[in-house]
């Protein structure tokens, strides 16, 4: 039994430790807010936030989260709804399928945590997650507007 | 994106039959006899009361739209629900939907209508019956009223979900009159409004489908949880063809959770474990022989001196002919030729192609994310080798469709798989290394392109020849006439072209198939040929030393509306004012799928060869605009998919099989290289046209001319990552 703190509960995971933190939040604990897109960390859509900071959870082996406190997108707010970047993707209507935008949320959310008001520059160097059916102009417009509400 | 059932070639002639004798076409719209009601209606299991068959009305005025379509972002949840919702005059703020279940579908005669959705027919071709389907609950709902109030129908109106009796000025909501509405006999005969009318139609209302986006509660098909459930993970033959040589499962079958090592079909294997990441490392490390067969000998440079054969062979498919090419191109004054050429492309949606079923020994379920529950339904009965009525089919959201997910081959294995573990369900994941090396690529072709200019520099002479790979060849050869794959010629047949003012015109195309499986990717045949001819147009003008918009303006005679929107995007864009030093502007525009499209891109290019594009400005004429709003994510989409295929993606074979195994070599574009996209909706009416695809296709043009404007350079191959832009 591996312990695991996930959006403030600690979970007790019968998994080996070389389990990716990603099946394990979406298989062991039930969260399937966490999606695969790729397995190598490359395509962003497993993103969850580790101590604050964002990390492609299919890249992190259940070994290795330890004490680390990892909030999922199920976490984030406690409606799903009244965080400013999930306020602001509501007011821009950024989804189209969807299937990204957990990721792009905590992605964004993170970035906005270390960076109040992102440039754009900011935006490209951050946002690297991939969005196949094209949001990505929204996801640019929604961050600046959470930025402007105070997200941090 | 195409057409219903896309099972496999024998297992679609198989079951067209039976297909033909449960889906009577001719339905009943809108409901003019009764048809069986929903009976697993999560509205109607809430409560709600069916008004029609297109919307079920609940006792708190909540109305649930139903949707036979399905939704993969492109928004036509929402625009369904607008139609219905509108000639309903519904109140917007209380309209919800639901999807309709295909075996309902199927049990009412189609009822609800095609499922399919490709082809950016999701509004444009259900969007005669479903407003009727609104008009008629509406006409339910007054007469319901009326009766109540003991007054002629024509004294009552309806708005916003409130009947209200003009005379007396008494009113009732929806909620209270839908227990007598659903009573009433479905109208037959209901006039729907007319444009003017409308007030939720043409609307940019929100999506019905954003907020369980936004907290990780939507369960696509990936994310299905149910009682007692396993998951499995395939390996298919690498190569194309190929089969299972031999595994040896009792190498795993200790490792955690694995439960069984199935051969699927003859060229597949799955692994069953309590867990997917179980079956998916089970599966790693299984040893497989497999049977490569012939194919393992192809690669890319063979594919290509395949294709290259086609640029100048005698047989060839006539696509479109006026006037005589050949001898107008040999009394030319001048002449230009240029060869073009486009790889494979992967649809890559970022949901993996999943799906779920359980066989009970008596039915089969399956639960999945599918362009078309009509053809998941059938490819779920066929594979489970049980009658049309024996099958249930549960509809999920889509992680990206494109036109992937109207092939059904991974519902096919997901039935095989549940009929070897009968009793429980088992959730099929591929994993992405699968989903890109088992795709139904862009087909691969080349273009050899001609034109014949007089003295004075009109264009008088062109001939289009294409070679490559047909998608009808491979999907539904029942489908090719007379050897021919009319899709093949898409914008540049009869209907599409845009400039049948060229007096000698030949498009033809010399059919060279590769083993390598194709499919209808989201734009399709638009994308490639709109690349050959709106670029070639742009050398034959540059050789013409005329302006690249005058040149084509003047060809577009014969089609007002492309013109127009070609004139709208150049004026939004201010096509005649200079730009800043060291930007330049590359135009073009096409006809598809119902709309006319057209893009100017304003790009700078370094020294160095670094290419920045500064702005796009992309127009849409698709008659009617339902949501503009959502057509603009639409039109902004179109351009990550369309400038993804320009700048870097492409799928290359070598010993059979494809190369590229995830996001790491098949690059797709990300945040950092999206311009800044302005959309342009110049709706003229008196037509639908889809919206999900057309733009793609103008995407990758305009860059191309613009990046010619700024270096000189022509790039007739894809993707842009192989070339060279620097320039002196």
């Amino acid at each position: 039994m591996i312990k695991l703190n996930v959006n403030g509960r600690v979970h007790e995971v019968d998994a080996p430790a070389d389990t990716p933190l990603l099946w394990v939040l979406r298989e062991w604990v039930g969260l399937t807010g966490s999606k695969y897109g790729c397995g190598v960390a490359v395509c962003g859509a497993c993103a969850v936030h580790m101590d604050g900071d964002v990390a492609r959870s299919c890249g992190i082996m259940l070994g290795d989260v330890g004490d680390a406190k990892i909030v999922t997108i199920e976490g984030l707010s406690a409606d799903g709804l009244s965080h400013p970047v999930q306020k602001a993707w509501l007011a821009h209507e950024v989804p189209q399928c969807g299937y990204c935008q957990s990721g792009q949320i905590m992605a964004a959310a993170a970035l906005l945590k270390a960076t109040a008001k992102p440039t754009d520059a900011d935006i490209d160097a951050a946002m690297t997650n991939i969005c196949r059916c094209g949001t990505y102009q929204r996801v640019r417009a929604a961050i600046h507007t959470a930025a402007k509400s105070g997200a941090a | 994106m195409n057409d219903i059932s896309t099972l496999g070639r024998r297992g679609f002639l198989g079951t067209a039959a039976a297909v033909a004798g449960g889906f009577s076409l001719g339905w009943t719209v809108p409901g003019g006899a009764q048809v069986a009601h929903a009976a697993n209606s999560p509205a109607v299991a809430a409560g709600g009361l069916e008004v029609g068959i297109w919307a079920v009305v609940h006792p708190d005025d909540r109305v649930v739209v139903r949707i036979a379509r399905s939704e993969m972002g492109q928004g036509t949840l929402t625009g369904l629900a607008q139609l219905v919702a509108d000639e309903m005059d519904a109140d917007w703020s209380k309209v919800e939907a639901e999807y309709i279940a295909p075996e309902v579908n199927l049990a009412s005669k189609r009822a609800w209508g095609d499922m399919s959705t490709g082809g950016s027919r999701g509004i444009r071709a259900s969007v005669e019956y479903v407003r009727k389907g609104g008009a008629a609950a509406k006409a339910m709902l007054v007469q319901a009223a009326a009766s109540q109030w003991g007054v002629p129908v024509g004294e009552c109106a309806a708005s916003e979900g409130v009947v209200t009796h003009r005379p007396s000025g008494r009113t009732l909501r929806y909620g209270q009159l839908a227990a007598a509405a659903a009573k009433l006999p479905v109208p037959a005969d209901v006039v729907v409004k007319q444009p003017s009318e409308w007030k939720i139609i043409g609307k940019g209302v929100k999506r019905l489908d954003t907020v369980e986006k936004l907290s990780g509660k939507l369960v696509y098909a990936i994310d299905l949880q149910l009682p007692e459930m396993l998951n499995a993970s395939i390996a298919q033959c690498p190569v194309f063809g190929g089969k299972i040589g031999s595994f040896d499962a009792a190498k795993v079958m200790d490792m955690p959770g694995v439960r069984h090592v199935l051969r699927v079909d003859d060229s597949t294997i799955a692994v069953v474990a309590d867990k997917w990441w179980q079956a998916q490392s089970a599966l790693k490390a299984l040893p497989i022989v497999w049977d490569e067969g012939a194919n393992a000998n192809v690669d890319s440079a063979s594919i290509a001196k395949h294709l290259e054969s086609g640029l100048d062979a005698k047989e060839a498919f006539v696509g479109l002919k006026q006037g005589d090419a050949a001898a107008a191109l040999g009394t030319a004054a001048k002449k230009v030729e240029a060869v073009y050429g486009t790889p494979f492309l992967n649809h890559a949606t970022l949901e993996p192609m999943t799906c779920t079923a359980k066989w009970d020994g008596t039915t089969i379920g399956v639960w999945v994310s599918s362009q078309n529950g009509d053809a998941s339904l059938a490819a779920a009965a066929e594979a489970a080798g049980v009658k049309l009525d024996q099958v249930r089919v549960h509809k999920h959201h889509l992680g990206g469709g494109f036109g992937r997910r109207g092939k059904q081959d991974y519902v096919r294995q997901a039935v095989l798989i549940a009929k070897q573990v009968p009793g429980r369900p088992v959730k099929m994941i591929w994993s992405r290394e699968e989903d890109m090396q088992h795709g139904f690529y862009r087909p691969i072709t080349m273009a050899k392109m001609q034109a014949g200019l007089d003295a004075q520099g009109n264009l008088v002479a062109l001939h289009a020849r294409l070679s490559g790979q047909s998608i009808l060849a491979h999907l539904f050869p029942q489908r090719i006439a007379g050897g021919a794959d009319p899709v093949q010629f898409q914008g540049w047949n009869k209907e599409e072209f845009g400039y049948q003012a060229i007096p000698n015109v030949l498009i033809d195309h010399a059919m060279r198939n590769t083993h390598v499986p194709v499919g209808f990717w989201r734009g399709v045949n638009h994308n490639q040929n709109a690349i050959y001819m709106e670029c070639f147009l742009d050398e034959v003008a540059h050789a013409a030393g005329r302006d690249p918009l005058d040149f084509r303006l003047g060809l577009m005679g014969q089609m007002p509306k492309l013109r127009a929107v070609m004139q709208a995007a150049a004026d939004r864009a201010e096509y005649r004012k200079k730009l800043p030093e060291g930007v330049f502007r590359g135009i073009c525009a096409n006809y598809g799928f119902g709309s006319y499209t057209a893009a100017v891109a304003e790009v700078s290019v370094s020294k160095a060869g670094e290419l920045k594009i500064h702005r796009i400005v992309a127009a849409t004429d698709c008659g009617y605009a339902v949501n503009p709003d959502q057509i603009a994510a639409q039109v902004e989409g179109s351009f990550v998919y369309g400038l993804s295929a320009l700048f870097s993606s492409e799928n290359t074979v070598a010993k059979g099989r494809i190369v590229e195994g995830n996001f790491d070599t098949y690059e797709v574009m990300k945040l950092d290289q999206m311009p800044v996209v302005e959309t342009v909706l110049v709706p003229s009416g008196g037509f639908w046209g889809g919206v999900g695809e057309p733009t793609i296709a103008v995407a990758a043009p305009a860059v191309l001319n613009a990046i010619f404007a700024a270096t000189g350079k022509r790039i007739r191959t894809l993707p842009l990552k192989h070339h060279d832009l620097s320039h002196a």
